[in-house]
């Protein structure tokens, strides 16, 4: 997300599917789209009918890669090289999208003199401090760009930070002052900038180090960079093959560099479609159960840094430019949503009902807490951590620490029952006898016995209507939600202190019905969207909410979807045209493809006649088209931003990226990134290969590793214990942690058993025959499987010497109709400097034949392996 | 009535119609009388639970049954079809393995027992506020706080927008719990 957040302005996906029917070439990398999105996946194939190149990226071949005009095996872990390769290879060969370059984007745009990249810096950029292992990103900011100087961190670059807000746009300075040379001759404009940083990404290097033959690595360039241009488009879709690494963002980031520089984005065919991998993640990102935002990504308050009042918070993040100067207005609504009436301008509209953030609050942060004894209790719902988060041995120990932990689900998950029967029951590490923690297992409606609504993975709302009864004891989130929120706000009533005053305060006024109560889903999206609160009318634009207390809005960038009463957007089927519209609602504004200004020429006309998407209207003097236009609708293409006005007005009409206080898309970031302004390659954080651009820096040096004795790591590189690259996926039959496949017969059926991908040559090289069992161990643990000898998995070249990769689905667990080991457990607890995601996707391991033996045996042989003393 | 079985007779109807006696002809009244299952049910608009596509989905019930659950031809996104996953989401709900009550499990204890939903609601609730009575900070250094980090909300991905809503407003807004998290990072 900030990948995408910090170079176009929003973290999503810029497209919809159906827009790659008219991609003309499509690169999917990171990502086996055919397997994991494969409904969505007939998309590519007519593009692929209508000529479309489709180009798959895989250290395995997969499904997809059999659907595509070429596979490319690279080493797991170098995605960053090979996209660097392809942007050095764009701007050697002047292949770049001129004017869109320059018009859209920050390509000149001038840094500062004392602005040091990462390639003058042995792979560091300027302004690293080593004590405290993290960058200020102070001399990455434009000439002539002050610094803001608000106290505390910089915006984005804060160490508890998570690095979903809005701040990781570029808050460090006021980006809306700068230079620029639109001749982008000035040695320190960024598109030199851009030339010099990844001067070294070349075919020779994508040959020794990602194993690709240069042959095959120009014929990619070629194909895909041929998609680009006034009459051609090309679609880069990814999913967490590229986010799931210590480099994540950044991978995202020169993929965001890459569609910039071709003139992608913004254009039918085109842009960047980040596949997410549940059916409401992106609305569990827009209204968020994340810990470092509040909905549509606004910051939460951070301790002794924005938060010692409402003024000091809306300043450091309001932008002069953009749409983000309405923060206030924004946030002024928002607080009113959730404290109605208790929400004044006497007191800072609530402000300080908020709780403040202190630190590490993520998941995998406060799960080492919780296995170092400092939490109490614990609500885990649809989700099943004991199988599918990292380093599974050490969660499921955490949670024995727990005194009491609610699980709801539609199955009894291996999370509610580790109590019982988890491995480390069974090899007598944990005794239930000796396990504290009370567990209440509360069974959950499925999504046919409730209504309300999922975000899909294009930003699209669609309402799911309440078919059945759920059977017996189970009830919606929401009726538990509410009815646990009823019991203590009654509560909180009679105990009127300071510490219930935000309980108190919340509004909480939710219609039920029905013999069990059921709130009802549709007030809740009504709260959301947002309500004129003088005239009781329900907002059809976020551009009507005001700053003066008499709006409020859950989460602005839904507003529309619910215009006025009795409209549910989210539940409206009247597909008008094949991008959807009519057929639920997109956000923001049910704009189906965002940044669509750059799919018309700097003066409003179309690129050309194939690609005419959105375009300005010179009699009706509005912009117009085929997609709600991603730009204020009457502001003419010859515009001359008024800095006065602020917001929108204060951009030039040929900037089409509004989130962003330059309207520019950013090859280039100039702060919100704790990695660095430019994506710039590290291995992963065990590699059998030593970093071979940067030797000094092995890994992305602001990375936590978490390191400790129930989290450690390889020695890297080259560790002789771990020889061999590991990489997790998933399967079309199974859905993530299992609850929701292994548990049923049919989908069991279909792919039964835990099985380990290996080649031939790593077969023989090991004594491993097809079907055997393995056993697979990292310094985590061990785990078996059966051996699925294959010669999809890719031998590679790397340096002059065999790189041997494995690949395992992560999906097993001990509970269900099929079961197995839980591969997750092999994984560290490592974050990535940004969103604190784990590393999943390239780590190290060994291969022994044969199954591990049971109970505590086990344990012994991974210490043995790990050649020390238990 | 000896008429109409003789005009059924498929031999006679071979005869008349000058078929094979392969198709409509050699139908049993059983075969004649089928219909879908779906025949006779009402339809919600559903969408798939499982991956980020969102395929639209027609959900078959009768009766308060859930009958079947099926592609949505109408859905600009899917076109009606549905893989594996979601092609199950009918067994999904249905199956043997679904949680239908309670379990609860006492401290130390080696296996769950019975607890009525409401009991279990109420002790919930207490947990929560002893918790939070223990741990609660209202400022700290003169600044105001208002946070718990004893308790953790873990989940999102797969559940509605409403539900994260409320979970976060009652979680964070209303009882100051700052650890709150779920599948998404990025």
């Amino acid at each position: 997300m900030p990948g995408l957040g910090t170079s176009v302005g929003r973290g999503g996906a810029t497209t919809a599917q159906q827009s790659l029917a008219d991609s003309d070439a499509i690169l999917i990398m990171g990502s086996s789209m055919a397997e994991q999105h494969p409904v969505g996946f007939q998309w590519v194939v007519e593009a692929r009918e209508r000529g479309c190149r489709v180009i798959h990226v895989d250290p395995r071949f997969t499904r997809t890669s059999a659907c595509a005009d070429m596979w490319v095996p690279l080493r797991a872990g170098t995605d960053i090289l090979f996209l660097g390769a392809l942007i050095r290879y764009v701007l050697e060969n002047d292949r770049w999208f001129k004017d869109y370059v320059v018009h859209y984007t920050n390509a000149s745009t001038i840094l500062r003199e004392d602005y040091v990249d990462a390639e003058d810096g042995a792979g560091l950029f300027s302004g690293w401090d080593d004590e405290k292992k993290q960058y200020t990103p102070e001399t990455w900011l434009y000439e002539g760009s002050e610094p803001k100087q608000s106290g505390g961190s910089h915006a984005g670059h804060h160490p508890a930070g998570g690095g979903h807000a809005k701040d990781r746009g570029g808050e460090a300075g006021h980006s809306e002052q700068f230079e620029t040379d639109e001749t982008l001759q000035h040695p320190r404009c960024v598109f030199q900038v851009l030339k010099r940083h990844f001067a070294r990404y070349t075919p020779e290097l994508v040959e020794r180090s990602c194993g690709i033959p240069k042959d095959v690595f120009l014929k990619v360039a070629e194909t895909y960079i041929a998609a680009s241009g006034p009459q051609k488009t090309g679609c880069i879709c990814y999913a967490v093959g590229w986010t799931q690494h210590s480099t994540g963002v950044q991978i995202i980031r020169a993929a965001a560099i890459l569609q910039l520089l071709l003139g992608n984005i913004g254009r039918p065919g085109g842009g960047i479609l980040a596949l997410r991998g549940h059916a409401s993640i992106q609305g569990s990102t827009d209204i968020p159960t994340l810990y470092d935002i509040l909905p549509a990504y606004m910051p939460m308050p951070f301790f002794e840094d924005d938060a010692k009042n409402f003024e000091a918070y809306v300043k450091k993040h309001t932008t002069e430019a953009g749409l983000w100067s309405k923060f206030e207005t924004f946030m002024v609504s928002f607080l009113k949503a959730w404290y109605g009436d208790a929400a004044t301008k006497e007191n800072q509209w609530g402000f300080n009902y908020l709780p403040r953030v202190t630190g590490d609050h993520s998941e995998l942060g406060y799960w080492l807490d919780m296995a170092d004894g400092k939490l109490d209790g614990l609500f885990v719902m649809g989700q099943n951590p004991a199988v599918g988060a990292p380093n599974g041995r050490l969660q499921r120990k955490a949670m024995a620490n727990l005194k009491w932990l609610v699980v709801r689900d539609l199955v009894e998950t291996e999370t509610a029952s580790f109590w019982k029967d988890s491995p480390e029951v069974e090899r007598g590490e944990l005794r239930p006898e000796d396990i504290g923690t009370e567990v209440f297992l509360m069974p959950a409606a499925g999504p046919a016995e409730k209504s309300g609504s999922f975000t899909n993975t294009q930003r699209l709302l669609q309402w799911h209507n309440k078919a059945v009864d759920a059977p017996g004891d189970a009830r919606s989130e929401l009726w538990f939600a509410y009815h646990l929120g009823r019991m203590l706000k009654e509560r909180a009533a009679r105990e009127r202190n300071a510490k219930n005053a935000a309980l108190n305060a919340l509004t909480w006024a939710i219609p039920t019905r029905g013999s069990v109560g059921e709130p009802d889903a549709e007030s809740v999206l009504a709260e959301i969207n947002g309500r004129n609160l003088t005239t009781g009318k329900l907002l059809s634009t976020f551009e009507d909410l005001k700053n003066d207390g008499s709006t409020m809005s859950g989460c602005w960038i839904y507003t529309g979807v619910m215009p006025e009463e009795g409209r549910n957007r989210a539940n409206i089927r009247e597909a008008k045209d094949s991008l959807g519209h009519g057929w639920g609602f997109a956000w923001p504004k049910d704009t189906r493809i965002i940044y669509n200004r750059a799919s018309a020429r700097p003066d409003g006309t179309p690129w050309s006649e194939e690609k005419k998407f959105v375009w300005w209207d010179s009699e009706k003097r509005e912009w117009t088209g085929k997609d709600i236009s991603d730009f204020k609708k009457d502001m003419p293409p010859d515009h001359k931003g008024d800095l006065s006005k602020g917001g929108l007005e204060a951009l030039d009409g040929d900037k089409p990226f509004g989130m962003h206080p330059d309207g520019r898309g950013w090859l280039y970031v100039n702060s919100g990134l704790k990695d660095g302004p430019l994506p710039t390659h590290f291995e992963p954080l065990e590699s059998p290969v030593r970093n071979p651009l940067y030797p000094a820096h092995q890994t992305n040096p602001p990375t936590n590793k978490k390191e400790r004795p129930d989290n450690r790591y390889a020695n890297s590189p080259g560790d002789p214990r771990f020889p061999f690259v590991l990489t997790t996926y998933r399967l079309t039959e199974h859905h993530t942690a299992g609850g929701m496949s292994r548990a049923l017969s049919h989908l069991s059926e279909l792919q039964p058993e835990l099985f380990a991908e290996i080649s031939p040559e790593l077969a023989e090289l090991t004594g491993i025959s097809p079907n055997d069992w393995v056993t697979i161990v990292t310094p985590r643990a061990l785990i078996s499987a059966r051996a699925l000898i294959t010669a999809r998995m890719s031998v590679l070249e790397i340096e002059g010497r065999q790189i041997h990769q494995v690949g395992l689905p992560y999906h097993w667990g001990w509970k269900g109709l099929v079961t197995g080991d839980v591969a997750n457990d092999l994984l560290a607890l490592s974050q990535e400097p940004n969103v604190r995601i784990m590393e999943t996707k390239g780590l190290v391991c060994n291969l022994i034949p044969g199954r591990h033996p049971a109970g505590h045996a086990a344990l012994d042989e991974l210490h043995e392996l790990l050649e020390e003393r238990p | 009535m000896l008429k109409d079985l003789f005009s059924r007779w498929p031999v006679i109807q071979q005869i008349r119609t000058r078929s094979a006696g392969t198709g409509a002809e050699a139908w049993s009244d059983r075969t004649r009388n089928l219909k879908p299952k779906t025949a006779g049910c009402d339809v919600s608009r559903g969408v798939c639970p499982y991956c980020g596509v969102g395929c639209g989905q027609l959900v078959y019930h009768k009766d308060g049954e859930l009958i079947s659950i099926e592609g949505d031809p109408a859905s600009p996104i899917s076109r009606g079809h549905l893989c594996p996953k979601g092609a199950n989401t009918h067994q999904l709900h249905t199956h043997p393995g679904r949680l239908k009550k309670l379990k609860y499990r006492r401290p130390y204890a080696t296996d769950w027992e019975d607890l009525d939903l409401d009991t279990a609601m109420g002790m919930i609730a207490d947990r929560v506020w002893e918790t939070r009575e223990r741990t609660f900070e209202e400022t700290r250094d003169g600044q105001s706080l208002m946070q718990t980090t004893a308790i953790a909300h873990l989940g999102g991905a797969t559940l509605d927008n409403e539900e994260n809503y409320l979970i976060k407003k009652l979680f964070t807004g209303g009882l100051g719990m700052v650890c709150i998290s779920n599948q998404a990072r990025i």
